[in-house]
């Protein structure tokens, strides 16, 4: 079993054919993911990058037994797309685009309190980078080679600093058996403890390494959870020692508002609950290759 | 993004709530007509900053005449107030809010904010009004009363008279300050803010429910539907700086330090922010020009960066992923036949193409320090400046 996705995942875009969609169609496919084909409505029948494009989400889901998406349309437009996906059974959903509201990302997640656990899609981002699992399939918008095959969970906040742990693991010859960007806003679909929950149970992952930011309660959330709840190693790591107290640092969610939401305070509470603190962002990779060698 | 108190309480009054009589001026004479207009015979003369704690500041002045509201208009107007909210800059007041004294015989506290545990909106109140939040939490923790509103169904009538009865109102009043907290939920859920504050919310001696003082933020992502409220922006209260940033579509916000900072991604500034930290220097600014980080976006976050005096060094760390390093590697170098850079300049690139970008900066004729590692470039950008 992968996280999320695997080297079977039928991949539709939503959004297809629009310059965003069509741009990272194209990178997904040649990464090897199995995109089998897109949705924009009023474009139904036609073809783009040689796959069918379909008016609704439903219509490809019966024509391609698809069960996973990807968002690129305008953040007006994104929740009704969730929810379109959520509701034509498609069981992983990524939505990249930044600038949803919150009041809308509230309005996704109860209008999936419908679904019962089984047939309820996991909802990833949005304002993330996607989903990859090195060597079999990437749905998302990362550089795909800096990932190397391997079993190392990553989920992050941040794209970049994703990408940048990714090449400090690489370095060390440590692959990745799936990362996932949960996004930097305020409401995001998947949750840090919602992903290292299905990480424990992923026989294809040894350890996970969260890399999380100030702001929001979801760091000490995965925590807690991991103390109750893990056998597997977790190491983390928490931007933002020096963001001044109330100020938005470029994502939405960035922001310390209470207590436990600054760097410091998630570290110290992190620390509590067992998992092993990278100090610095340049040391995540050997911070992985310590716990590593330990198990 | 942030509003000033008469324009939230102009919005709130469309929502049901009852605000005491008042007007907006902006000069002494204005403000002296205005007092009379309001009637009455005492007046509180508001200085419009974006902030709280005015009074503290001597932002806030009760006049017993229009004459004394025209004095104290022309005292405050234009004056730069320093709370401890605006740093020590302070703000301006470039707008004066005029408005009849309320007797007051109760100060209670109403605020609504986004809880992102449980994805809701959270209604807080307190019987002590006229605290902040933060205060009351430490020292009245045990006045808190908590609301938590589903979204989805909206605001019940039982939960606002729950938070009235809660806040040891008289039965007579109940209605009255019910629909008061549910004018406040509909504004916060229909405007799509993201937090609003009314402290105090009084019980006047003549037995009104008012909103004495009130503060709103809104969801910047949910502007493009908000016409009306984003026209209430009033950039004069911001860093000039961060809107210059945020009108060409870059993250930014001011520091205190001198290592200028251009980087992509909002999780790798911080990052490298907390490496120049650890590096014992200390960052001027946060700056995310995006995961892209196109040519264009290079060169308008260099003239930005270089706006500042305090930046002795800057550090540009960009992590390549679809957009590649040679490509932004021709970004800087076109940054920096357009902008006059006098500062030492670290440059750290990864990712894709790497080593291309890196050869197209040492073959142009910048004059640059070359940066391997997070590490690397932030004891280089802390060295430069030690020199």
């Amino acid at each position: 079993m992968t996280v999320l996705i695997d080297k079977n995942s039928k991949i539709i875009i939503q959004g297809f054919t629009g310059k965003m969609g069509t741009f990272h169609a194209d990178e997904m496919i040649k990464y090897g993911s199995n995109v089998v084909g897109g949705v924009t409505p009023g474009k139904g029948g036609s073809k783009h990058l040689n796959l069918p494009v379909f008016n609704t989400v439903k219509d490809a889901v019966s024509e391609t037994g698809a069960d996973a998406s990807i968002l690129f349309v305008p953040p007006a437009f994104a929740a009704d797309s969730a929810m379109e996906a959520a509701d034509a059974g498609i069981k992983t959903c990524v939505a990249i685009v930044d600038g949803i509201p919150s009041h809308d990302m509230i309005r996704i997640k109860r209008y999936m309190r419908r679904y019962t656990k089984s047939s309820k899609m996991t909802l990833v981002g949005p304002n993330c980078a996607g989903i990859i699992s090195p060597g079999k399939s990437m749905l998302g918008i990362m550089p795909g080679h800096i990932y190397k095959e391997g079993r190392i969970g990553i989920i992050s906040r941040s794209g970049t600093l994703g990408y940048e742990a990714a090449q400090q693991l690489k370095n060390l010859s440590i692959g990745v058996s799936t990362s996932v960007g949960i996004g930097g806003d305020p409401i995001n679909g998947s949750s840090f403890r919602d992903i290292i929950e299905k990480f424990e149970t992923d026989d294809e992952t040894d350890a996970i390494l969260m890399i999380g930011e100030i702001g929001g309660p979801q760091e000490v959330a995965a925590g807690e959870f991991a103390k109750e709840n893990m056998k597997k190693p977790v190491i983390a790591y928490i931007a933002g020692l020096t963001a001044p107290k109330g100020r938005v640092m470029g994502h939405a969610g960035a922001i310390v508002s209470a207590y436990g939401e600054s760097a410091i305070e998630k570290v110290e509470i992190l620390k509590e609950c067992g998992i092993t603190i990278s100090k610095n962002p340049s040391v995540m990779g050997d911070t992985v290759k310590a716990v590593l060698e330990k198990i | 993004m942030d509003i000033h108190e008469y324009q939230a309480k102009k919005i709130l009054s469309d929502f049901g709530v009852t605000i005491p009589r008042g007007g907006i001026v902006y000069s002494p004479e204005n403000a002296e007509n205005k007092a009379r207009e309001i009637g009455g015979s005492r007046w509180v003369v508001k200085a419009q900053i974006h902030s709280g704690a005015r009074g503290k500041a001597g932002g806030i002045i009760v006049c017993d005449s229009p004459l004394e509201v025209a004095q104290a208009t022309d005292k405050l107007l234009g004056k730069k107030l320093v709370t401890n909210q605006t740093g020590p800059e302070g703000k301006i007041a470039n707008r004066i809010y005029i408005e009849e004294a309320t007797d007051i015989e109760r100060e209670l506290y109403l605020g609504l904010v986004f809880d992102r545990s449980s994805e809701s909106i959270m209604v807080v109140a307190s019987t002590e009004g006229g605290m902040s939040v933060e205060e009351i939490s430490k020292e009245k923790p045990e006045t808190i009363i908590r609301s938590k509103i589903e979204v989805a169904v909206g605001m019940q009538s039982f939960q606002a008279r729950e938070l009235a009865f809660g806040l040891g109102i008289e039965p007579d009043l109940i209605r009255r300050a019910s629909e008061t907290i549910i004018g406040c939920y509909k504004a916060f859920s229909e405007l799509d803010a993201t937090m609003v504050e009314v402290n105090p919310l009084v019980i006047s001696k003549q037995k009104q429910i008012l909103a004495l003082d009130c503060k709103m933020s809104f969801d910047n992502n949910a502007m493009f539907r908000r016409s009306q409220v984003s026209e209430l922006r009033d950039k004069t209260q911001e860093d000039a700086k961060e809107v210059f940033a945020s009108d060409r579509g870059l993250n930014y916000v001011s520091l205190d330090g001198n290592i200028g900072n251009i980087i992509n991604g909002a999780g790798l500034a911080m990052a490298s922010m907390d490496m120049i930290k650890l590096a014992g220097g200390s960052p001027a600014n946060f700056l995310d020009v995006g995961g892209g980080a196109t040519p264009e976006k290079i060169v308008k976050a260099f003239k930005l960066v270089t706006m500042d005096e305090k930046v002795k060094v800057i550090l540009v760390n960009i992590f390549a992923g679809i957009n590649r390093c040679d490509w932004v590697a021709e970004g800087i170098v076109e940054a920096l036949k357009k902008i006059e850079v006098n500062v030492p300049l670290v440059i750290r690139l990864a990712g894709t193409n790497v080593e291309k970008g890196n050869q197209i900066l040492k073959e142009s004729k910048i004059n640059y320090i070359e940066a391997n590692t997070l590490e690397d470039a932030a004891n280089k950008a802390v060295a430069a400046l030690n020199k």
